[in-house]
C-alpha cells in the first residue's frame, strides 16, 4: 500500500470520527432544547461553524501523528510535494465530492419542501457536507488503486 | 481508469542503467515514487512533458520508452 493510500485511509478514519464526536456532542448538549425562529438559525450555524475549526485542528494533529507513526514504522519519508499524478487524482476526486454535495444540497431543499422543518434541511447539509467528504477520499483511494 | 493503452518498458531500462531505482528515477524527472510506480504497472499515463523528461534519462527517443498498443496493458 502506498503512502497516499495509508494517508487517504487515515483521513477517511480521522473524518468519520470527528464527525461522529462532534454530533454526537450537539445532540447531547441540546436534546432537551426547544428552538424556534431566530434563535433556531442561529443554533445552526453556530454548529456549522464552529465544526470547521475543529475539523481543521483536528486533522491537522491527525496528519502529524500519522506522518511521525509512519516515518518510525517505515523509515520511508513521505513525499514532500504534490506530482501530476497526485494533482491529477485530487482533481477527480473534488469532482465526485462537488457532486455528492449537489445531491445532499437538492435533499435538502427537497426536505424544505416536503416537511417543512429547517432542522431536516440543515441536519441534511452538514450530513452532505461529511458524505461529500468520504466519497472524495473514497474515490481518490480507488483511483490509487486501479490507476487513472 | 484502469491499466491504459500506453505502454513502456521503464523498468528493464532502469535495471540496465546501473539498477536505478524507482526513486532514483523519481528525483531526477521530479515526481513521486508513486507516480513512477503507477507508470511502471500500467496504471497512469504521463504528460508528455513527464515522458519527455523520462526518455532524455535513458538517453533514448520517446518511441524506444514508450509505445501505444490497442487493448494491450504495460510490458
Amino acid at each position: 500500500m502506498s503512502y497516499q493510500e495509508k494517508k487517504n485511509i487515515v483521513q477517511l478514519i480521522s473524518s468519520t470520527v470527528i464527525f461522529a464526536v462532534y454530533c454526537l456532542f450537539v445532540y447531547l448538549r441540546d436534546k432537551d432544547t426547544t428552538l424556534e425562529g431566530e434563535e433556531l438559525f442561529r443554533h445552526w450555524g453556530a454548529v456549522i461553524l464552529i465544526l470547521i475549526p475543529i475539523s481543521i485542528v483536528a486533522r491537522i494533529v491527525i496528519e502529524i501523528i500519522f506522518i511521525i507513526i509512519h516515518r518510525i514504522a517505515t523509515s520511508e519519508k513521505e513525499p514532500s510535494f504534490a506530482d501530476e499524478l497526485d494533482k491529477l487524482i485530487e482533481l477527480k476526486a473534488m469532482r465526485v465530492s462537488y457532486f455528492v454535495f449537489l445531491l445532499g444540497f437538492l435533499l435538502a431543499m427537497g426536505a424544505l419542501v416536503l416537511d417543512g422543518q429547517l432542522s431536516a434541511m440543515f441536519i441534511i447539509l452538514l450530513l452532505s457536507g461529511f458524505v461529500s467528504e468520504a466519497a472524495g477520499i473514497l474515490w481518490k483511494l480507488r483511483l490509487y488503486r486501479r490507476g487513472v | 481508469m484502469g491499466h491504459s493503452h500506453i505502454t513502456n518498458n521503464i523498468r528493464n531500462l532502469r535495471f540496465n542503467r546501473h539498477e536505478m531505482t524507482q526513486q532514483q528515477l523519481a528525483d531526477q524527472v521530479g515526481v513521486t515514487r508513486q507516480t513512477i510506480v503507477a507508470i511502471e504497472k500500467g496504471k497512469y499515463s504521463p504528460s508528455l512533458e513527464l515522458a519527455f523528461r523520462i526518455s532524455r534519462i535513458f538517453n533514448l527517443p520517446l518511441e524506444e520508452v514508450f509505445g501505444y498498443e490497442e487493448g494491450q496493458t504495460s510490458l
